[in-house]
């Protein structure tokens, strides 16, 4: 918790991760800019889909349909958060000489989508029916 | 690239480059989810303000994006992406999200 308060810091004083260790290989930086964005392509298809979920489903239950989309929007949100987090923390890391750092979200995000997609399943199935 | 710049033989700045255009492209689809879910029920002020946030947000993410790709096109060897700029970008990706959870609401 306080080395996630120390990064949020330093999303805002981006000066600080200039000054440590020495600037690694740009293709390198270049490697961890293109994790990032992937990253972020990612919180894109999932702001997407909850904009998606809102628009195309029209016959669900208004309840169903806005916790759907509101939990892609902030499974967005949160990505797209990370995204940024995580690219400083590689940036720092390899400034510094360190291993990169290990993360569970990956693991965490892909059961978030697995569960979404398949309370959409029933969603759809139920909502048809009813 | 100049012709007397040495050529990275992966095309890392190339590649990095057309990252950013993927993520343009992406952003590009989600504005559209947005503006149409904004105006969906007839153009009301409210839908009108938040089409153009969200307009807004979208030309402001491919500003960044254009001033990364320019700096990347840029003879020699790149210079890393700066914080400030990741940050803006992420912080156009949070405002769409927080955009959509008002008009779903």
């Amino acid at each position: 918790m306080i080395a996630f308060v120390r990064n949020v810091r330093l999303w805002f004083a981006p000066e600080d991760v200039r000054e440590e260790g020495s600037t690694p290989d740009y293709r390198f930086s270049l490697a961890n800019e293109r994790t990032f964005l992937a990253w972020v392509r990612t919180a894109l298809a999932l702001i997407g889909g909850g904009f998606a979920v809102d628009q195309f489903l029209p016959d669900l239950r208004w309840a169903w349909r806005a916790g759907l989309a509101l939990a892609l929007l902030g499974a967005g949100a949160l990505c797209s958060l990370r995204a940024v987090n995580h690219w400083m923390r590689c940036e720092r890391a390899m400034r510094r000489g360190e291993d990169l750092p290990v993360s569970r979200f990956p693991a965490v995000l892909s059961v978030v989508v697995a569960v979404v997609a398949v309370a959409m399943v029933v969603v759809v199935l139920v909502g048809w029916e009813g | 690239m100049s012709a007397g710049a040495e050529r990275d033989p992966g095309l890392q700045p190339e590649r990095t480059r057309l990252a950013w255009r993927r993520t343009t492209l992406a952003s590009t689809v989600a504005a559209v989810l947005a503006a149409k879910t904004a105006l969906h029920g007839g153009a009301s002020a409210a839908g009108v303000v938040a089409c153009a946030v969200i307009c807004g947000l979208w030309v402001g993410f491919l500003l960044v994006a254009h001033r990364r790709i320019g700096a990347l096109a840029a003879a020699g060897s790149p210079r890393a992406l700066t914080p400030r700029h990741a940050m803006a970008a992420t912080l156009c990706m949070v405002a769409m999200a927080v955009c959509g959870v008002a008009l779903v609401l």
